[in-house]
This record gives C-alpha cells, sequence and structure tokens, in this order.
C-alpha cells in the first residue's frame, strides 16, 4: 500500500500484485482502443451521457469530448503500466503528477470492474466474496471480487498519502 | 458596483442589460451517486477540480451520497460542459441541465 516518501509515493508490489495491476491497466487500454463499442455498458460509464434527455445535444458533445476524454483515460492507464515494475515485484515511486493518474486509473479500473461485477449501492463485497467461494472457489467471479477489492484499497491508501 | 453615483438622467438609448441572453442562462452540472466511487475520492475531485473547501466539498460528497445527485457547479452552458468532461475525466458521473 502507499506511503509518502520525501515527497513521493511509494508502495512495495509483490510479482502477483505487479501481474495484476498491469493486466487491468492494459485491459482499460485495450476497452479504450481497439474494443471500443459505444453499446458497452462500462463505456456508457466511462463516458457518461452528459444530456440524458437530450440524445442530440449528447452527441454533439460528444463528438467533440470523446476524443480527448479517451486519450486522457489511456494515458492514465498508461501511467500505471510504466511505473511498474517489468517481471518482478518491487518498488513502485510516483510523483504528485503520476499518483493522480495512478488514482484516476485505479478508478476507471474499478468501475469497469464494477459495472461487470454488477456491484450495486449497498453491496457488500464481504458477501459477494463467501459466496462466490461457496458456488466455487476457482471460479472467475471470486478472482474478479477480489482484485475489485485489491483495487479499492489500494486506490484509497494512495488517495489518503496524497491527502495527507 | 463600488462607490459610483448613478445618472440623474437616464441615457436615451438604454442597452437591456436585465435581459439574459438564451446562451447565457444558468445552466447546472450535476454528479449522481454510483456505487463504485468511494466517498473519499468524491470529496477529494470536488476539491481539486473547483477549489472548493474540504467542508464544501465533503457537503457535495455526502448529498451525492444520500440524495442521489447534487448540483456541483453553476453557470454558462459551455462552462458546465466543461466541468462535466472534466468530471468524467476522473470517472465521476456527471450531466448537465438547465438549472
Amino acid at each position: 500500500m502507499f506511503r509518502r516518501q520525501a515527497g513521493r509515493y511509494v508502495a512495495t508490489f509483490a510479482v502477483d500484485e505487479v501481474r495484476v495491476l498491469r493486466k487491468v491497466a492494459s485491459e482499460v487500454v485495450g476497452l479504450l482502443t481497439d474494443g471500443f463499442d459505444h453499446t458497452d455498458p462500462v463505456v456508457g460509464r466511462l463516458f457518461p451521457d452528459v444530456y440524458p434527455d437530450d440524445s442530440a445535444g449528447a452527441a454533439e458533445f460528444r463528438r467533440y469530448t470523446e476524443g480527448d476524454l479517451k486519450t486522457a483515460k489511456i494515458d492514465q492507464a498508461g501511467a500505471i503500466l510504466a511505473a511498474l515494475p517489468d517481471e518482478a515485484g518491487g518498488e513502485v515511486h510516483l510523483d504528485a503528477e503520476a499518483a493522480e493518474a495512478w488514482l484516476r486509473a485505479l478508478n476507471d479500473a474499478r468501475l469497469a470492474m464494477g459495472v461487470r461485477l454488477e456491484i450495486k449501492d449497498g453491496t457488500d463485497l464481504g458477501e459477494e466474496l463467501d459466496d462466490a467461494v461457496a458456488a466455487d472457489p476457482t471460479s472467475s467471479r471470486v478472482f474478479q471480487l477480489s482484485v475489485y477489492a485489491y483495487l479499492g484499497y489500494l486506490q484509497e491508501s494512495l488517495l489518503n498519502a496524497l491527502i495527507d | 458596483m463600488g462607490g459610483m453615483a448613478a445618472p440623474q438622467v437616464a441615457p436615451v438609448e438604454t442597452p437591456d442589460t436585465d435581459e439574459v441572453p438564451v446562451s447565457d442562462r444558468q445552466w447546472v452540472t450535476i454528479v449522481w451517486d454510483d456505487p463504485v466511487n468511494l466517498m473519499t475520492y468524491v470529496t477529494w475531485v470536488f476539491q481539486k477540480l473547483f477549489g472548493y473547501s474540504r467542508e464544501k466539498a465533503e457537503k457535495l460528497m455526502l448529498d451525492v451520497h444520500h440524495k442521489g445527485r447534487a448540483v456541483v457547479s453553476t453557470g454558462a452552458r459551455e462552462r458546465m460542459e466543461h466541468d462535466a468532461s472534466q468530471l468524467h475525466a476522473y470517472g465521476l458521473w456527471a450531466t448537465v441541465d438547465r438549472s
């Protein structure tokens, strides 16, 4: 988890954590590039309609802003990939700008996973995880829920380090 | 207006400054509740983007959380579209509407 150290934000990641973060950030990039699809509810959540009752207005806004927003989101996911150690565990050191990019990118990844996992208001992650383990401990849902929870802790620790 | 005396006699042709053009009418940026964003993160984004005090940002975040939505900024339409776009970059669910 992140801590502040001499004006930088530092965390030590095990090799498994590096792999998970790399996978998650790459999936966000994939979603925003080759896999970009307006009918995907994840894209709908990352690029909300600014005028829900005015589809023409919303489409016009989208035409002017979507390219920049997409680039910003790809760049922030890229900030995670750029800072991670290659094929091993290790320390990550972020300056303030990179830390903010990580925060936004971790949030995008959590939003994407939240849509796929159907996280609702009042969803108890612990209960969801228990249910998923009871149904099938080797399922992808167990893994995805664990990653989702992990990203939340990581985001919160980085935020706390930034605010301190 | 600081210290200026009002003219005694109104000019013959007074521009009707009270009539705000349609394009400058007040619009609002609304942030909606969602089940994923962390409360601390939402508060931080409001402080960061709008320069709000921690107290104001926290109140807005709690409004979003408890009431399902909150107006986070008010102004000209283009300005609100800019704010919404910035909020989208941070992953908040923002829309624009007439006030």
